[in-house]
């Protein structure tokens, strides 16, 4: 795969450029929001949507925006598409609006959406940002999906809510309080690390 | 009596950084150092203390009184962005020394997720005035206190014999899980907070 082809600008934000374990981009969600596998779907598809709808915009209007304004006219743009999901998420799905709290309005100020504005919608085609923006969404969902899932089995001993662990298993409770989030992310990123290395 | 509470919810029981998540990005970008992690650390509590008072007013006199609520956050990040850049210049004309100090700090700022939280939980929580200045005061000192103990334990760790894929982010990660467990020990001060 060529650099600057359709299909390296997708895949590179899966496992390459991965925006979590590799960049290191988005970490708040990343935690706070990874404690069952369900809030982590939750959040990641609000995220692939915010960041396609963004990237679209800022890569059709780039030619317009002056360079002095732009980071403004980006926070702008994704603001108003994180109004949209939150007040979408609120009308839908009130539970899951609930236990994300604070975390939907945040995605505003989420590391990854600004950083693939300024790095990669304001200088290329739409076409191109449009796949970008998905590898990039799809590359952070699936980190959060692994982490939400790793914490509810051994913090709960559910998957999705559904028991999968039997009657003898003793539910490690701090996986699903602020110190398992940080240890299950930092074991990641080193199993990350290893991996690279052998390949 | 409420406000002292609110103090010590924020600033232990409920720390920014280690039990909301917020602020990890510069948590984990400027923690290597003790001198600029102190300098990080009161230039947030100086920006979010003006915040708190700012999207306060905003929130109240302005957005509510003209039915414009879901203006809320473009309102709030557009005033964060703003408010750094004239703090900046501020800082810059009128008090040199201290923007020889915090000055490349304040940048970074703007994207700090601590500060939106911060103002964001404060209008969910529905305090008023003098509560959101002290809330925004107390996560202010809570974000610079994680930092700054972060800061301390990462200086130590340049001796240590760290396993190689673990080196720079993981272990950093790993020793933030373990600071949060401690800070846990705080939680039965307060119910609620």
């Amino acid at each position: 795969m060529k650099k600057g082809s359709a299909s390296y600008e997708f895949v590179k934000g899966l496992w390459k450029e991965n925006p979590v374990l590799v960049m290191l981009l988005g970490m708040c969600p990343t935690l706070a929001v990874s404690n069952s596998a369900i809030n982590g779907v939750a959040m990641g598809l609000a995220v692939i949507f915010v960041l396609v709808m963004s990237s679209l915009i800022v890569s059709a209007i780039r030619k317009l925006i002056p360079s002095e304004v732009r980071i403004p006219s980006f926070i702008v743009v994704i603001a108003t598409f994180v109004t949209m999901t939150d007040l979408f998420f609120k009308a839908k799905y009130p539970d899951i609006s609930k236990a994300l709290g604070p975390f939907i309005p945040l995605i505003i100020v989420n590391c990854i959406i600004l950083a693939r504005q300024e790095a990669f919608a304001s200088k290329n085609s739409i076409g191109l940002s449009f796949v970008d923006a998905l590898g990039m969404g799809l590359g952070f969902t699936w980190v959060l999906f692994l982490l939400g899932s790793i914490r509810e089995i051994l913090g709960f001993g559910t998957w999705f809510g559904h028991r999968v662990l039997g009657s003898w298993f003793h539910p490690l409770i701090v996986m699903i309080l602020p110190p398992g989030a940080f240890i299950t992310l930092g074991v990641l990123v080193g199993l990350k690390n290893m991996i690279k290395k052998e390949s | 009596m409420s406000l002292l509470i609110i103090i010590i919810a924020t600033v232990l029981v409920n720390n920014f950084v280690l039990s909301y998540f917020l602020g990890i990005c510069p948590f984990l970008g400027v923690s290597g150092k003790a001198s600029s992690a102190i300098g990080m650390g009161f230039a947030v509590t100086f920006v979010m203390t003006l915040t708190a008072a700012i999207t306060w007013l905003i929130k109240y006199k302005v957005l509510l009184p003209f039915h414009l609520p879901f203006l809320e956050y473009v309102s709030f990040i557009l005033v964060i962005a703003s408010l750094v850049q004239f703090v900046e210049m501020f800082l810059k004309k009128s008090v040199p020394g201290l923007y020889r100090a915090l000055g490349i700090y304040l940048p970074l700022i703007t994207t700090n997720c601590a500060i939106l939280g911060m103002a964001l939980l404060g209008s969910l929580r529905h305090y008023n005035f003098i509560e959101n200045l002290v809330f925004g005061f107390g996560a202010g000192i809570g974000f610079t206190l994680a930092l700054v103990i972060m800061a301390g334990i990462r200086e130590e760790l340049e001796f240590a014999d760290v396993p190689k894929p673990l080196q720079g982010a993981g272990i950093t990660l790993i020793l933030a899980g373990l600071l949060a467990l401690a800070f846990m020990g705080f939680s039965g001060m307060i119910s609620g907070g």
